[in-house]
């Protein structure tokens, strides 16, 4: 597993923290969402930051009266074919404001990059060392996106606003 | 529908394993010397589930080659092995159905 | 048609790309078959009992002559020299190489033709009225808002992995010739009070194991609002649809759970809080769209040509034809014709590529190069002058084109089924050819009336076999072909789903068995045009069982 953030590979500066264990107090530090809930308050008076990981059938608004606390939200993955974090993502990013770090977990392959990146994640715990190699050619697998998000990519539709659809278009589509 | 991995082969009768080869989706079977063949007949048949569980799992070690290797029935009674369902006739011998002609553009036409 | 512009071209190109890369790491073993076949089915690529398959969706049904001739290049260079048309406006090819994959897409991607969401738990080709832009009884071109919602659920960054897959279908006339209430998601315009058009829209509708007509959540939906509102049901699914039940994860089954007014207020607020930001269309943006769908230039013609009239009068067999396959088009002079897939022993839905070559001479010919795919897996031309009736006629009858069956029992809806199908449990299409031949005479046909059969190799329904006015479901008993029969389905305006006549038969009655419901309903029947699912309606299907029963 490599850690992907701003776009490269880097070491990972928090550290997993389990439920009974211990919490360092100066290391920023990643819990679990039941122990970050029950404890909030003390997360809160910590030096270090604190981050959590947000299992995926739970509501991400439950985590909005603490994300300005939060150094980081981890969602989850548990498998490749479970798209619920893609939601949670744009919630935290676009409805409830989160800017701290946003991290993908579990399985993350190279083939949905892109779509993390869309859904406003910006860091990823990748699976396959060799997808972790392929970040910087994955995110720039397309450069044609319908759907505005809140990473501001800009949508064709708004590129084609205003822009009469042209004849020469229309011959070579139709060949 | 495939067998999944981890449930123990139940073997009432003659069985092979069989596959569809990855690069083209061609129906295969497993031979007794760990190769693959597209001809039912060359197919390694075993009848107890040890051995079934032993064809399947040195089949599907091979990830890249083959997709979705399971066990299927045969029927003896003709001597060489033959499709033990309907469903295993229809992937070994193809649809039913007639299907349209090649075309006679594509045919090579000598004068 | 629609006119692809640089954007949506360069999106296809780079998709292709993406899937070659994809191929190449599965075969040198990068990807395992489970991550493989998750990206190959968001590409529509299946593997099948003897070969892989590829989907192509053909949104909202609108096929140009160049599109179909690539269709046909691709059938004739990668696969076996023939396509198959589905119930969802889609094309399979069943015989491709997976190595010859990323070379076929590429050359449909150069007329804009591709597989995305053909398959797979993402939102599948977004489908429409066969007639969209022709029918007399629409209030607007439904291909518009189809098109408007097919781009925002292209490669969707939040839902290409939802619980399970989603088909949205757009309909904006009277009659419902799009199965609307089928569908995950139905976007229905029509008129309030005011006259203003806005979408009703349904949720929950499908086929499969637990069938469900779709509910209506919202009456009216401003036309302005509907990409917002589209957002807000996929979030709401992709966040609470079941996923630990492959057979439960359809958005029905969550509508069905929680209720359609509690779903309908879970995505009520959902939409509250978007409908106003960056979804909310404006003019401009469908404007935009709407001056990509080209039409013909029309001329100023009146109905019935003489020319139209001494052939009708002239040539009997034409005129058999002419009343079954011509539909009346919005203007005067023109006239929809479709094209039969279902010749008697045939394959439903089977084109060959000589076939597909040949329609898209015609529709140049005849149709301004124009072609349309419906859901009962005919073609249409959609533009065509009433006066080259008669010429276009013998064109279509000497490729096999024109039998004149067109809603009637011989024009029947086949899955693949257990030919081709690695779902299946019995096989569609020996029986479909059976029926065929059976309900050969032209003249019992006709007397029947409009009778729709529908079959499907397992339940997962593709042959929408719940919706049939008869519909065969395919089941296994002890390892035999066994098939269920149902009655009184219907999948328009009044859709129904069918019931159970009795206990499955073996593959050798069922051709009986559809005999006998056919003859009862010839006895029961009020009157020669009372057609079969209104004596359904009117009598129930008691009388029906019983006559046989009483036979089997
Ligand atoms: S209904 Fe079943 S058998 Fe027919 S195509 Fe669909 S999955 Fe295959």
């Amino acid at each position: 597993m490599q850690l992907i953030k701003g776009g490269r590979i880097v070491e990972d500066g928090f550290a997993r923290v389990a439920d009974d264990a211990p919490v360092p107090d100066r290391l920023p530090v990643i819990v679990p969402a039941a122990r970050f809930l029950a404890e909030a308050d003390a997360f809160a008076a910590r030096e270090a930051p604190t981050g959590v990981v947000w299992p995926n059938d739970r509501r991400v608004a439950e985590l909005a009266p603490y994300l300005d606390r939060l150094a980081l939200v981890g969602l989850v993955f548990p498998v490749f074919r479970d798209g619920r974090a893609f939601s949670q993502a744009r919630l935290l990013r676009e409805r409830h404001g989160f800017r701290g770090e946003l991290r993908a977990t579990g399985q993350v392959l190279r083939d949905q990059f892109l779509f993390m990146l869309r859904a406003g994640f910006d860091a990823f715990e990748v699976t396959k060392d060799a997808d972790a190699a392929a970040f910087a050619q994955a995110a720039r697998r397309y450069s044609v996106f319908y759907q505005p998000t809140g990473d501001g990519r800009v949508t064709a539709r708004a590129s084609r606003v205003g822009r009469p659809a042209r004849d020469s278009l229309e011959r070579d589509s139709l060949l | 529908m495939t067998s999944p991995l981890h449930q123990k082969i139940k073997v009432t009768g003659p069985v092979v394993v069989t596959a569809n080869r990855l690069t083209d989706g061609a129906v295969i079977y497993r031979t007794a010397s760990g190769q693959w063949t597209t001809e039912l007949p060359g197919a390694a048949v075993v009848t107890t589930s040890d051995a079934a569980m032993a064809l399947l799992t040195a089949a599907r070690a091979e990830g890249v080659r083959v997709v979705d290797a399971y066990v299927a029935p045969v029927d003896l009674s003709h001597g060489k092995p033959r499709p033990g369902n309907l469903r295993e006739r229809i992937r070994a011998a193809g649809p039913t159905i007639r299907l349209p002609a090649p075309e006679a553009a594509n045919v090579h036409v000598c004068a | 048609m629609y006119v692809h512009d640089a954007f949506d071209r360069r999106l296809i190109a780079e998709r292709v790309e993406e899937f070659r890369d994809q191929v190449r790491r599965r075969l040198s073993g990068e990807l395992n078959e489970d991550e493989f076949k998750l990206l190959r089915l968001l590409n529509g690529v299946y593997l099948q009992l003897h070969a892989y398959m590829l989907r192509i969706g053909i949104p909202y049904g609108t096929l140009s002559s160049a599109q179909l001739r690539m269709l046909a290049h691709v059938a004739r260079r990668y696969d076996r020299g023939y396509g198959h048309f589905t119930t969802r406006q889609n094309i399979q090819f069943h015989w491709i190489k997976l190595e010859d994959l990323p070379d076929a897409m590429a050359d449909l991607a150069r007329v804009g033709l591709h597989g995305i969401q053909t398959s797979g738990n993402s939102v599948r080709n977004v489908t429409t009225d066969q007639w969209a832009g022709v029918a007399p009884d629409e209030i607007e071109d439904p291909r518009v808002w189809a098109e408007v919602v097919r781009q925002h659920v292209t490669l969707h960054p939040e839902f290409t992995f939802m619980p399970r897959k989603f088909k949205i279908a757009v309909g904006t006339a009277a009659h419902d010739r799009a199965a609307l209430r089928i569908h995950d998601l139905a976007l229905r315009l029509h008129r309030n009070e005011a006259g203003e058009a806005g979408f009703e829209v349904m949720v929950g509708g499908g086929l499969g194991r637990t069938p469900f007509l779709a509910k209506t959540i919202k009456q009216f939906l401003p036309k302005h609002d509907v990409l917002s509102y589209v957002e807000a049901v996929l979030r709401t699914y992709n966040q609470f649809g079941r996923r630990d039940n492959a057979w439960k994860a359809r958005i029905k089954i969550l509508v069905h759970d929680l209720g359609a007014e509690a779903f309908g207020r879970e995505v009520e607020q959902e939409w509250q809080s978007i409908k106003d930001g960056a979804l909310a269309l404006d003019d401009a943006a469908v404007a935009e769209i709407a001056a990509r769908f080209r039409y013909p230039d029309y001329e100023r013609l009146a109905d019935d040509p003489v020319e139209l009239k001494e052939a009708r009068a002239g040539d009997r067999r034409f005129e058999t034809w002419h009343r079954s396959a011509v539909a009346r088009h919005r203007l005067p002079g023109y006239a929809i014709v479709t094209l039969s897939l279902k010749a008697e022993g045939e394959t439903p839905g089977d084109a060959t590529a000589a076939q597909m070559d040949a329609i898209a001479d015609l529709a140049d010919r005849y149709s301004s190069g124009e072609i349309r795919v419906g859901h009962e897996q005919n073609l249409a031309l959609p533009h065509v002058r009433q006066q080259d009736l008669y010429p276009l006629w013998r064109a279509l009858d000497a490729i096999g084109v024109a039998t004149p069956n067109v809603g009637l029992v011989s024009d029947i809806i086949a899955c693949p089924g257990l030919d081709y199908c690695s779902l299946a449990n019995a096989r569609s299409i020996p029986i479909a050819q059976d029926l065929s031949r059976r309900f050969r005479d032209g003249d019992l046909a006709r007397d029947l009336g409009r009778l729709h059969i529908n079959i499907s190799g397992c339940i997962n329904a593709c042959g929408h076999h719940h919706v049939g006015h008869i519909g065969i479901l395919g089941v296994e008993k002890n390892g035999e072909e066994y098939y269920q029969v149902t009655i009184g389905g219907r999948a328009d305006e009044e859709a129904e789903l069918g019931q159970l006549i009795g206990p499955a038969v073996p593959y050798g009655e069922v051709a009986n068995v559809v005999e006998d419901i056919v003859a009862a309903y010839v006895e029961l029947r009020e009157r020669p045009g009372e057609i079969f699912i209104d004596t359904v309606k009117r009598i129930g299907i008691e009388p029906f069982k019983e006559r046989v029963h009483a036979t089997h």
